[in-house]
């Protein structure tokens, strides 16, 4: 089986120096949207004429900090590029010690770059997408509030900080995908993702429980000095509850059904929080453990199956949905299950998965905002068999979306095809039985990507005449085009390997393990499964007529695809019935028994005052009475022990 | 025969002959002060005694000299028959900060418009021509602080008499004065005065048994004096059943002081008919001198016997939780119901006080009885004064309004009293975040370690019962609307009136100590450890 024991001896050890000079600026980075979210939920109507400038202002003045961070980390030496700042004593209770810490080093400056610039891309083209809305300050308040929580994750010191983001970023998108609270599948939606998320936010409480009391701390600095003093054991144990975390905020089987759900939340919502950044926090997570991962190669092992079959099961979705933003939803899936394969890969993989995370983010969030800019030029209508053809009437957001689906499905040169290429690579290099999966998640993306691009913005017309498709304006196509130049380039990332140098001093170096087959015998393979999947969605689709509604005599394969492979019956047959049956249960009991038991006891404890009360008759000769019926039972009570 | 001057300490007893002085002193200006002036001297003289008895209680207690090896600290003063130590100081200065909320609740006139909560004349016959004229011409008692001072100054030596008759002379001292407060309201006089007669004839029946019982125990150790009586109850075994009822008839005169079944009685009559002031002053500060005295005579004079007095305890104890508990669920009167209130918590702190232990059964740095017992004295204290002070201002057009029917709505008509009140009743229910938490953790956790589990599961039932009761009044307050009167129109609802900085500063101290002590209980907890024990 899969294993990795001899890289498990190298893990870094965080040693942050006290942040000083420019670092002293790092609260502002979180303070900032904060500051903005503060303003826009406490200031209340009074800010709606200019509350979305405020909102975009606090991410774009967010976005400029880190950027001049990173420029400022990059000045340093290899060995000093990681700062830590105190904010305050936090909490303090016995042993426990948590400082409101944060930590900035090559790993978060990555995810500050993507979370601050996406956000920020997103927030000015949310200006145009939710211009009608009523509750676009409110929108905007909650955007905001995500991206601070979003960032409080990346930048904490200790998983206690850590898990404030990790709640906050729950939170907003919560409060997201319900934004439109009145439509009751939106509702519904908001609550699934919270109580799916909930099971993983267990995991996360009992990891931090477990790492406490194991280590005496939460600080991240802390524990990658010790961790290889623990048993394996109980790192496999804390390894494992935090892949329960991650799979719950990273949409990973069996936490995934919430994803395809939260999809009811506006676009922009979609892109940024379930797409770009916040799905991606459970492989951050794997990552930023990587001290406890390579000292749990049993968990490792659990992290690679999970992936795997992840990315398959996403990806499979994704061929049969026509709901373009579905679609989406199912293609990030399989992208997220592609980072955690790398992260699970351990420190071969690492910096690949980070790698993937980001040109994922500039991809998915450019294609999920040119879904968004589809709808708003189609009435919000979602179903792709109603689309077709819209090329000609949105050229713009069709060759944006263009460079995301070349980026995604792997075309040589663009930036999906460096990045997921180099987990394929390593997959196979690790164990091809992994590899060989992965390599046939990528041909189902090439499939499922290319029909997306068909039904949309090739094939023939199929929407109905009092539908007006147009180009968005241009504050929504300026992010779309920044975006695209993103995909296409975001493969120089890697240019000399300078990834992979950047995040050496986090993850550690990888020992050069040989592939199977020479690297460009993989990826020409690569690119032709690939290959294969597009031209089996050219004959497909591409080359019939497309039904506007979906036919019914389809295969086994496409109902269970259609029915997100049976997660949410799945769950039902596990989870709701059973739990709703225990609730039923305990309902009953509650109403019979503990019930039952009170009102019988209140009641007799008001008639045996009653009685009493009647003693109380206002004599004084009753009063002395009683008194001196108290003489005799404290006089016999003394005589009764002692002379007995 | 010669005549040797006995040696007073003076140093160590000002704070005690302060407060008895300025009493004498208030007699004084009764006689010669003219009328129109009589009370603003009256106030301002008891104030400044009391607040000059608590400076000098401060400066005692920084000085008092370690005895015992440092586990007490303190000495015997006027020839041994005051003991000022530790717990004396604690409970002085306990008792002085409660009595100077009482002075501040006699002293409020704006709720009468413009007169005091007492009667113009006591003399004056209710309902005659003679009442009215009183009442017209707006005089008042203005005595009612000469008798608060002779009240404390009593409450002050009663649980700092190291000798029986001293004990007894301090129990008159703090108890006269109070029979004639209770009768002295302005409105619904009869009820007033038939309470001090109750009480009166009920404290009187009691003192008997306290001073037979004196007798009794005199008779058994040839001495007063409480270090001579644990003396000879360490080494007789002659007499017991001397010794054992003399112990049971004083107890009861203690137990009948601080309202425990069965010698409750008289409590709820009282605390109903008696000025609410006064009811304030009396419920607060008489548990703590009572209690103060409890202690001393049952720790130091009959400490080495703890196993005999023990039991009785437990059954006394468990009883007045019972009692206190479930007869004020079914009261109707927000001061009935606060009495019963006051009789279950003479139960729990009986709980604590059956939780001593000798010194080498305490676990290193554990809770002492005494020490939970101080501490549960000034959650107590605290709420209880408080709790009648905000009774004092729920008023309708017959003066207080105190059946609970009429309390519907209070909290959304003055929102920040009712949350007031809500938070002594809360307090004394011991929810968490309040000083009363803390309090009943302190006597449960001393009796639980000390063995007595039936007492303390006792106390908890009747801690949720009592729950129940406080409760109901915060929903009364905040979410019931008010009942519609006989004739189909909304009945009449109590509405509060605008005190003077007086008594609103009273409620506000009151609130702010029941949350800080709730909330950080160590600065507290550790002033009743420093105390330290009895001086034996």
């Amino acid at each position: 089986m899969y294993s990795l024991s001899e890289a498990a001896h190298q893990v870094p050890v965080i040693d942050p120096s006290a942040a000083d000079g420019t670092f002293s600026l790092l609260w502002l980075v979180i303070g900032l949207p904060l500051i903005g979210a503060a303003v826009l939920l406490l200031g209340g109507r009074a800010t709606d004429r200019w509350g979305h400038w405020l909102g975009t202002l606090a991410s774009v003045g967010s976005f400029v900090v880190s950027v001049l961070l990173f420029v400022e980390l990059r000045g340093r030496e290899e060995a000093e590029r990681s700062v830590t700042q105190h904010l305050w004593d936090w909490i303090a209770v016995g042993d426990l010690e948590v400082g409101l810490d944060l930590l900035y080093d090559p790993l978060s400056a990555l995810f500050l770059l993507l979370i601050t610039g996406v956000g920020s891309l997103i927030h000015v083209y949310s200006i145009g997408y939710m211009e009608h809305d009523p509750r676009r300050r409110r929108f905007f308040a909650y955007l905001n509030l995500f991206v601070a929580a979003m960032l409080m994750l990346v930048l904490a010191e200790n998983y206690v900080g850590l898990f404030l983001g990790w709640e906050g970023v729950g939170l907003a998108s919560y409060l997201l995908i319900g934004f439109w609270q009145h439509k009751h599948s939106a509702a519904a939606a908001a609550k699934k993702a919270f109580v799916i998320n909930r099971v993983g936010d267990i995991g996360m409480a009992l990891a931090i429980a477990l790492l406490f009391t194991t280590f005496g701390t939460t600080s991240f600095s802390a524990i990658s000095e010790v961790s290889g003093a623990a048993e394996e054991d109980t790192l496999t144990a804390v390894g494992l509850l935090l892949l329960l975390a991650a799979c719950g905020k990273s949409a990973q089987v069996p936490l995934q059904a919430w994803l395809l759900d939260a999809m009811e939340g506006p676009t922009p919502v979609s892109a940024l929080i379930h797409a770009a950044t916040m799905v991606t926090a459970g492989v951050y997570l794997v990552v930023r453990s990587n001290f406890i991962f390579e000292l749990a190669p049993h968990a490792q092992t659990v992290v690679v199956v999970v992936a795997t079959v992840t990315l398959l099961w996403g990806a499979v979705i994704g061929c049969a949905k026509d709901d373009i933003k579905k679609a989406l939803a199912g293609s990030t899936m399989s992208q997220i299950g592609y980072m955690m394969l790398g992260a699970g890969l351990g420190v071969a993989g690492y910096a690949f998965a980070i790698f993937h995370l980001i040109t994922h983010g500039f991809f998915k969030a450019n294609m999920f905002l040119g879904a968004g800019s589809v709808m708003h030029g189609m009435n919000d209508d979602v179903d792709m068999r109603r689309y077709g053809a819209l090329r000609h009437a949105m050229p713009v957001t069709f060759l944006t979306f263009a460079m995301g689906y070349l980026a995604i499905i792997g075309f040589p040169g663009f930036s999906g095809f460096w990045s997921k290429d180099k987990i394929i690579e390593t997959a196979l290099a690790e164990n091809w039985v992994v590899g060989v999966l992965a390599l046939l998640g990528a041909g189902i993306t090439g499939f499922y990507m290319t029909r997306l691009m068909l039904l949309t913005f090739l094939t023939s017309k199929r929407w109905k005449d009092d539908v007006h498709p147009h180009e968005s304006p241009a504050v929504m196509t300026v992010p779309l085009i920044v975006l695209a130049a993103l995909s296409v380039l975001g493969g120089v990332l890697l240019l000399g390997d300078w990834i992979v140098e950047w995040l050496a001093p986090v993850v550690g170096e990888a020992p050069h393990h040989e592939p199977p087959l020479p690297i460009i015998v993989i990826t020409l393979l690569t690119v032709a499964v690939v290959a294969v999947g597009v031209a089996a969605a050219w004959f497909l689709v591409g080359r019939r007529e497309v039904p506007l509604t979906p036919p019914q005599d389809v295969s086994f394969a496409t109902r269970a695809a259609r029915a997100d492979v049976y997660g949410d019956a799945i769950n039902d047959v596990l989870v709701v019935r059973p739990g709703a049956a225990t609730v039923r249960g305990i309902t009953a009991g509650d109403r019979t028994l503990v019930d039952g038991l009170f009102t019988g006891g209140s009641s007799g404890v008001k008639a045996v005052g009653n009685v009493l009360r009647r003693l109380q008759n206002g004599f004084v000769r009753s009063y002395a009475l009683s008194v001196l019926g108290g003489v005799l039972l404290v006089v016999l009570a003394l005589l009764a022990v002692n002379l007995a | 025969m010669d005549f040797v001057k006995p040696t007073i300490e003076y140093a160590e007893l000002a704070p005690l002959l302060i407060v008895l002085g300025g009493a004498c002193l208030g007699v004084v200006v009764e006689a010669f002060v003219p009328r129109e002036r009589r009370r603003l001297v009256q106030v301002a003289l008891a104030a400044v005694v009391l607040v000059a008895a608590f400076a000098t209680t401060i400066w005692v207690a920084t000085d008092l000299a370690e005895v015992a090896d440092g586990a007490a600290r303190g000495l015997l003063a006027a020839e041994g028959t005051i003991v000022v130590d530790g717990p004396t100081v604690f409970l002085w200065g306990l008792v002085l900060l409660l009595s100077l909320g009482g002075v501040a609740l006699f002293a409020e006139r704006r709720l009468e418009g413009g007169v005091s909560a007492f009667a113009g004349q006591a003399a004056a016959l209710p309902g005659t021509e003679a009442e009215r004229e009183v009442s017209t011409r707006g005089w008042e008692h203005t005595e009612v602080y000469p008798l608060l001072l002779f009240a404390v100054g009593g409450m002050m030596l009663f649980p700092a008499s190291n000798d029986l008759l001293t004990m007894f002379v301090a129990l008159e001292v703090l108890s006269l004065p109070l029979y004639l407060l209770c009768g002295l309201a302005r409105r619904r006089r009869l009820l007033s005065q038939e309470a001090a007669l109750k009480y009166f004839l009920l404290g009187a029946f009691s003192s008997g048994f306290f001073l037979y019982g004196v007798a009794l125990v005199y008779g058994f150790a040839g001495s007063m004096q409480l270090a001579a009586i644990a003396e000879a109850v360490r080494n007789d075994t002659e007499n017991q059943g001397l010794l054992l009822v003399g112990m049971g008839m004083l107890a009861v005169g203690l137990l009948f002081k601080v309202g425990a079944a069965p010698f409750q009685g008289w409590t709820p009559d009282v605390y109903q008919g008696a000025p609410t002031a006064v009811t304030a002053f009396m419920s607060a500060a008489t548990k703590v001198a009572a209690f103060g005295a409890i202690l001393r005579l049952f720790y130091v004079a009959f400490g080495s016997d703890r196993w005999s007095w023990q039991p009785m305890m437990w059954a006394v104890a468990i009883l007045t939780m019972v009692v206190g508990a479930v007869v004020a669920v079914s009261q109707t009167d927000v001061k009935r119901m606060l009495a019963y209130s006051s009789v279950a918590h003479t139960g729990f702190l009986l709980t604590g006080v059956l939780g001593v232990q000798g010194a080498g059964e305490l676990a290193e740095g554990q809770v002492t009885s005494l020490q939970a017992v101080l501490f549960y004295l000034t959650t107590y204290g605290v709420a209880t004064l408080g709790a009648f002070a905000v009774v004092t201002l729920v008023r309708d057009s017959n003066g207080e309004a105190t059946h609970f029917d009429r309390w519907a709505g209070l909290g959304r008509r003055s929102p920040w009293l009712a949350a007031a009140f809500g938070l002594y009743l809360l307090s004394m229910a011991g929810i968490p975040l309040t000083a009363g938490f803390v309090g009943k953790w302190a006597v449960f956790t001393v009796a639980m370690s000390a063995g007595a589990w039936p007492v303390v599961l006792t106390a908890i039932a009747s801690s949720i019962i009592a729950i129940f009761f406080y409760v109901r009044y915060i929903r009364i307050m905040f979410f019931a609307e008010p009942e519609a009167g006989p004739d189909g129109l909304p009945g009449e609802v109590a509405s509060v009136t605008t005190p003077s900085l007086l008594t609103s500063a009273t409620i506000a101290v009151g609130v702010l100590a029941t949350v800080v002590i709730g909330v950080v209980p160590g600065p507290v907890l550790d002033l009743a450890a420093r105390a330290g024990d009895f001086i034996r």
